[in-house]
């Protein structure tokens, strides 16, 4: 498949990832053990998130690799009818700091609160170059009049390399079951 | 909630600034009520689907005209036929999934089963088992087939309607929606998928959002933040004979803005804004694709449907009501079957303007919602619709509210609400 038409399948590397094989408990990774790994790709993670939630979105394209990154929010509806449409597709990391500028100059949304919860971060697969880690979120999110309600429920699909010492994010799917927005989506996930 | 209305007389009252529409419109049952009977199951047609959604035999898609439950699906001989989604037996839910492809529409309840005409072919224990039980003898099959409604497609658009009398698709439409929709559906297309918003507020302040150019510039500032917009782009603002539907459309101008003006048209104006600029345009890169250089068209379809081409966006949006205070916008997007990757490339890219987390479209959910708020109570009081004059006339320009007035007649009309206009 060429680049282009591997980025419009909606059915990327990661997918694939996830009903490969599990790889065994035991590996090494750039000298890390498996328990090394798993630890540092959690830490990305909730590095992650808390850039988000703690409203530091200038700093969110920062998990991201410099050259070539794909950012997408795609629902598990279209992903299983093997269609393409995401609500977010940034196919760069100038693309992902545009997405912040607008929210913060252009974008009219109420002010709400995200909280991020992660669990289930599975390591799928290692290869010399990147990991592939599958894992589970939920998004509560708190409207002004203080009410809490989950906002967004799904997995991230991600494919982490490591980056002159630090691991970043090269993709990141997320894929959404929850594909009824509520009203509408402005921060990243 | 408010107490039911005993008998529906309205009447609403201009005044000489422009026409006026009582808040109490969006909040009250009995106007959501009414809505269902004389608009989405009256004399009008609701959009329902694309044809390329059911490319197959059998296909189906679950879907609602205002918040009654359909399905739309393909027949054995490739007729598209859309039927009330209830069993006629003992009314439940004939199907369960969003969408599919079946042989027969089998209820899971009793098992009774449709074949794909609606007609009833199945009844488990119709004639007992070992002589006990079994159907009356009274019962004929025949008479309980699916509840049909009468479908027409235009350019693989499909509309239905529970009415019998309604008139023809095409004349329904008019004539400049039908070139609207020609010129679009110009050839197969492909769907990109679907996008889902559930907004807190009611379906007719989403009719008077997509009809309303003149929030445009004003709420929607992604294009004046990043130094794009033109202010004096050339545009129309265009309604059917009928005025329930409108065509608004902009052309690319051959003397765009200079920043003089711009900044003269947007000075009260809370961001004129060129400080910041793309650090990926890629995303506003297309190409020009219809020859007669429109780069926006939003055509609204009453009742429930917006066809939109924004730069090289296609998309339907559909609108399914849920309650006087909540409905949901069905986004379809889609390109031409026949777009080279580059083209999916540019669609897909182009996507991130519209839909519920679109750059220059997620405003207008809040829109319908800080309305929906402010409104709950004082519904005897008025909302103004008088940019450009206040009457429902087209006009050759986008600084108008006209076919906003243009949907409220025509409510007005089926819902039998008296109009009275104060000189």
């Amino acid at each position: 498949m060429s680049p282009v038409s591997e980025a419009l399948s909606s059915t990327s590397t990661t997918d694939k990832a996830a009903k490969a094989l599990l790889p065994l408990d035991d590996f090494t990774w750039n000298s890390w053990s498996a328990m090394e790994t798993q630890w540092r790709v959690e830490r990305l993670l909730s590095r992650y998130v808390a850039c988000i939630d703690e409203d530091d979105l200038e700093n969110w394209p920062e998990f991201f690799t410099l050259d070539t990154c794909r950012y997408e929010i795609i629902t598990r509806e279209n992903v299983e009818r093997g269609m393409p449409l995401a609500l977010m597709f940034c196919t760069s990391r100038g693309m992902l700091v545009d997405r912040i500028v607008s929210l913060r100059e252009a974008n009219i949304y109420p002010q709400r609160w995200y909280r991020h919860i992660i669990s289930n971060v599975l390591i799928q697969s290692v290869d010399a170059e990147c990991l592939q880690v599958q894992s589970n979120y939920v998004v509560l999110q708190t409207r002004r009049n203080g009410q809490t309600d989950i906002f967004s429920a799904g997995k991230y699909l991600d494919r982490i390399v490591l980056s002159k010492g630090e691991l970043k994010f090269s993709e990141k799917r997320v894929v959404v079951d929850t594909h009824r927005v509520d009203t509408l989506l402005v921060a990243p996930i | 909630m408010n107490a039911p209305m005993e008998s529906f007389e309205q009447r609403w009252t201009s005044s000489p600034e422009g026409f006026r529409v009582p808040y109490e419109v969006f909040t009250d049952r009995a106007y959501y009520d009414k809505e269902q009977e004389k608009i989405f199951r009256g004399e009008t047609w609701s959009f329902v689907g694309l044809e390329a959604e059911l490319p197959n035999k059998g296909d189906f898609k679950a879907t609602a005209i205002g918040d009654t439950p359909v399905i739309v699906t393909r027949d054995q001989v490739g007729q598209i036929r859309v039927f009330k989604n209830r069993c006629a037996h003992r009314g439940a839910l004939l199907v369960r999934e969003p969408r599919g492809n079946v042989k027969s529409f089998d209820c899971v309840y009793h098992q009774w089963s449709f074949d794909l005409t609606g007609a009833l072919r199945g009844v488990p224990m119709r004639r007992g088992v070992r002589g006990q039980g079994g159907m009356p003898p009274e019962f004929d099959m025949a008479n309980f087939g699916l509840d049909a409604l009468r479908v027409e497609s235009l350019n693989g658009v499909i509309f239905a309607s529970f009415s019998s009398t309604v008139e023809p698709l095409l004349d329904y439409l008019g004539e400049e929606v039908v070139d609207t929709i020609q010129r679009i559906f110009n050839r197969p297309i492909r769907i990109m998928g679907d996008q889902r918003q559930y907004v807190h507020g009611n379906w007719k302040l989403y009719a008077e959002n997509t009809r309303d150019p003149y929030h445009g510039s004003l709420l929607h500032l992604f294009h004046n933040t990043f130094g794009l917009y033109r202010a004096t782009q050339a545009g129309v603002s265009h309604m059917d004979a009928s005025k329930r539907h409108s065509i608004l459309k902009v052309v690319a101008t051959a003397t765009p803005a200079s920043e003089s003006e711009n900044k003269e048209v947007y000075k009260d104006v809370r961001s004129y804004n060129t400080d910041f600029h793309l650090q990926d345009p890629s995303i506003l890169a297309g190409r020009k694709e219809f020859d007669d250089g429109s780069t926006l068209i939003i055509n609204a379809i009453f009742p429930n449907l917006l066809l939109q081409q924004i730069a090289n966006t296609l998309a339907v949006r559909q609108s399914v009501t849920y309650a006087p205070d909540a409905f949901e916008i069905v986004w379809t997007l889609f390109g031409y079957a026949d777009d080279d990757e580059e083209m999916q490339m540019i669609r897909m890219k182009q996507s991130n303007l519209i839909g519920p987390a679109g750059l220059i479209s997620m405003e207008d959910g809040e829109a319908v919602e800080i309305v929906q708020e402010a409104v709950v109570r004082d519904g005897k009081k008025t909302s103004l619709l008088a940019m450009g004059g206040g009457r429902a006339e087209n006009v050759e320009h986008m600084i108008t509210e006209a076919p906003i007035i243009g949907f409220w007649e025509n409510y007005c009309r089926y819902l039998g609400i008296t109009q009275v206009r104060v000189a």
